[in-house]
């Protein structure tokens, strides 16, 4: 039987607007996930040493506050220096399309602005492991 | 045949020519109140929700579902107070000055996340997040540059800063002594609401405790010098957009509000002393009619329970007095122009629901900071109600509606039930501890969501009339080099202030911190030796401990 796919949720940064956060974990929860929330206000450093310790195959950053492009190019670093490149670094919240695209281009998944619905993200989520998880076995 | 007879056969003949008719088509639903709401309220309605003299009333009048005053924006009209901030101090008082100088008529100050959570700009967590979200001000430097050239004795200004908030309204104090005003004159509003952190916003340092008391500390101290202004700032507006239902924003918003009567008095104040200082903050969402009903209702709950319950005899005290904002989380990326026309209908509920003032939120605040274009919109739009659309002249036009007598009843009901249960949990502190609150707002808004992916609500633009290729708008950027400077301009401090009486004046903040007295005046110490935002609030976590939430959803 396959393992179930693995979700930390977090919220980097300073910012406590945990709406977001919650909700998608919730939704992740019954999409059949298994997600785990990291709470409020974590540092990248908590955050990749969190991924790796739980064996995740997906990390959910939710950022609303502006710092994503600190945050997330932080994160994908201490990845890369973990050497646990196979996890999906994705993530949400208020964050320009073009800041979007820049963050794709270094590596990071889709990101998801507001009004997305819960199903694209658990599809899009579906989708993207698999390939992960034969490119790291 | 008897009048009512005839109604009642009226009645009964319209409610079968609706049930043929309806039962032809199968509606798409867009609001998602359907199920809850009648299709037709009539005088039935009426009788039944409202007794026309003691629950209605006239404006001015107890209990003041019709409004404060008694000629509310025919007397005056709402304040527009524009929240605004950004990048540096500097940066800010430019846009301040665009916006008074284009008829916006108070300043409502945003703060950075750095600021907010109590760090200088040069402390390491706060990289990344410097000038983001609102204006970065780590001590009275920063703050005299704000409201560099602003005369503070002829605006008002509301500051949106929980937590930290005793401090900046510290700096605040000191730049209006620089300019040689004196306190007495000062208008404005400090948020200061540390529960609805707890609940909502998780913008908290400090454990309840303490913090009830830097809030005590500040109605106390507002009361005896700066009488005009208000102290704390009761807010349901992020409850709400947290994801609350209306009666949910309502009844936690109050309770909030009951708590800290309750911790005044006990702190030995009295209650006609403080409470015409207090002021309130909502939410204007889109179900237009629950919106208006949601402001009605705080107005006569609040009186009600002002006069009958803490014994309030100054008229006053019974006085709910609220800025509203347009709501931000109901602004959708896709489709954004789109936005303009939810925040004119969200404003429009809010004037007719009678707020003292309003924020209308810009377009493209589901992206970004408003650009200067955006943000005239927004002022705009506002203006347009006021001068256009004949709305304020008439006082609350819709009191007597069957349907919106009816639906104020229903939220002052629902929120009663809320108190009741809040009670039985210990009070509001105790419900916090327990988690009710955030359990209650999780649950709505996890069901808001499904109720958007089912299609069972209709937001246009993202799950309805929904268009393939996006127009990207212009959006403002925040120059990386406003982190920097501000880190300049700290090291500059630090190096130029008068260390020795740094030091003094963060002890005699320690001291007040340790000993229970007011900590206002050491604190106004601290700001004009130029101690830094950072390091009084260092001192504070010290001797006061922090405040953690366990993890959950």
């Amino acid at each position: 039987m396959k393992k179930k796919i693995r979700v930390l949720v977090c919220k980097p940064g300073l910012d406590g607007h945990d709406r977001g956060a919650k909700v998608i974990a919730a939704a992740l929860r019954d999409a059949g996930m298994e997600v785990v929330y990291t709470g409020l206000r974590q540092t990248p450093e908590m955050i990749a040493r969190a991924a790796v310790q739980e064996d995740v195959d997906v990390i959910g950053l939710s950022i609303h506050s502006g710092a994503h492009m600190t945050l997330f190019p932080r994160v994908l670093d201490l990845l890369k220096q973990a050497g646990a490149t196979q996890i999906l670094l994705t993530g949400g919240g208020i964050i320009p399309e073009d800041d979007m695209a820049a963050l794709r281009k270094i590596g990071v998944g889709e990101l998801f602005g507001p009004g997305t619905p819960m199903d694209k993200i658990v599809e899009y989520i579906r989708a993207e492991v698999p390939k992960r998880r034969t490119v790291g076995a | 045949m008897t009048d009512s007879k005839r109604g009642d056969d009226a009645k009964q003949a319209w409610r079968r020519r609706y049930d043929t008719e309806v039962a032809k088509v199968e509606r798409e639903t867009g609001s998602g109140a359907s199920e809850e709401r009648q299709p037709l309220y009539d005088r039935e309605d009426l009788v039944a929700n409202s007794d026309e003299e003691s629950d209605i009333g006239y404006p001015g009048e107890y209990p003041f579902t019709r409004g404060p005053y008694s000629s509310m924006y025919r007397g005056k009209l709402w304040t527009m107070r524009q929240f605004s901030g950004f990048g540096t101090a500097a940066d800010t008082n430019k846009r301040y000055k665009f916006l008074l100088e284009r008829g916006q008529t108070g300043l409502s100050v945003a703060f950075d996340l750095p600021t907010l959570m109590g760090y200088d700009s040069d402390d390491p967590l706060a990289e990344g997040e410097v000038g983001y979200c609102g204006v970065a001000i780590s001590s009275l430097a920063d703050m005299e540059l704000l409201f560099d050239d602003i005369p503070l004795e002829r605006v008002s200004t509301s500051m949106t800063i929980n937590s930290p908030a005793a401090i900046l309204l510290a700096f605040y104090l000191a730049v209006a002594e620089k300019q040689g005003v004196p306190m007495s004159k000062l208008r404005g509003t400090l948020q200061n609401d540390i529960l609805k952190e707890y609940i909502a916003q998780k913008e908290y340092l400090f454990p309840p405790a303490p913090s009830m008391r830097l809030v005590v500390d500040t109605m106390s101290f507002c009361q005896k010098s700066v009488p005009k202004w208000h102290a704390v700032s009761i807010s349901g507006y992020q409850i709400r957009e947290k994801g609350s239902t209306a009666v949910q924003e309502l009844a936690f918003t109050l309770a909030d509000g009951f708590a800290y009567v309750e911790a005044a008095i006990h702190a030995g104040m009295k209650v006609d002393d403080f409470a015409p200082q207090l002021s309130f903050f909502f939410d204007a969402h889109n179900d237009f009619f629950e919106e208006i009903a949601k402001f009605r209702a705080a107005r006569r709950i609040w009186a009600r329970h002002m006069r009958e319950r803490f014994g309030a005899k100054d008229p006053k005290s019974w006085l709910l007095r609220f800025h509203t904002q347009t709501a931000g989380v109901s602004l959708m990326a896709q489709q954004p122009e789109n936005n303009i026309v939810r925040v004119a209908y969200q404003a429009l509920a809010g004037v007719l629901g009678g707020t003292q003032s309003l924020h209308t939120n810009a377009m493209d605040e589901t992206l970004a900071l408003p650009t200067a274009k955006s943000a005239k919109i927004a002022l705009r739009t506002q203006q347009i109600l006021a001068y256009e659309t004949g709305v304020a002249e008439v006082i609350d036009p819709l009191g007597g509606s069957y349907f919106v007598e009816a639906i104020t009843k229903k939220m002052e009901d629902g929120a009663e039930a809320y108190f009741k249960k809040i009670d039985e949990l210990g009070g509001v502190i105790p419900a916090i501890e327990k988690g009710f609150f955030q359990r209650e707002i999780e649950k709505a808004s996890y069901d808001f969501q499904r109720e958007m992916d089912a299609k069972k609500r209709i937001i246009v633009g993202v799950n309805g009339f929904v268009e393939d290729k996006p127009e990207p708008i212009e959006i403002l950027k925040i120059d990386e080099s406003v982190e920097q400077e501000q880190r300049k301009r700290l090291r500059h401090l630090r190096e130029h202030r008068d260390r020795a009486a740094v030091k003094r004046s963060l002890d005699a903040v320690r001291q007040a911190a340790r000993d229970g007295s007011n900590v206002m005046p050491s604190l106004l110490d601290a700001a004009r030796a130029y101690a830094t935002l950072g390091e009084i609030v260092k001192v504070f976590k010290q001797e006061f401990g922090e405040y953690l939430e366990p993890a959950t959803f």
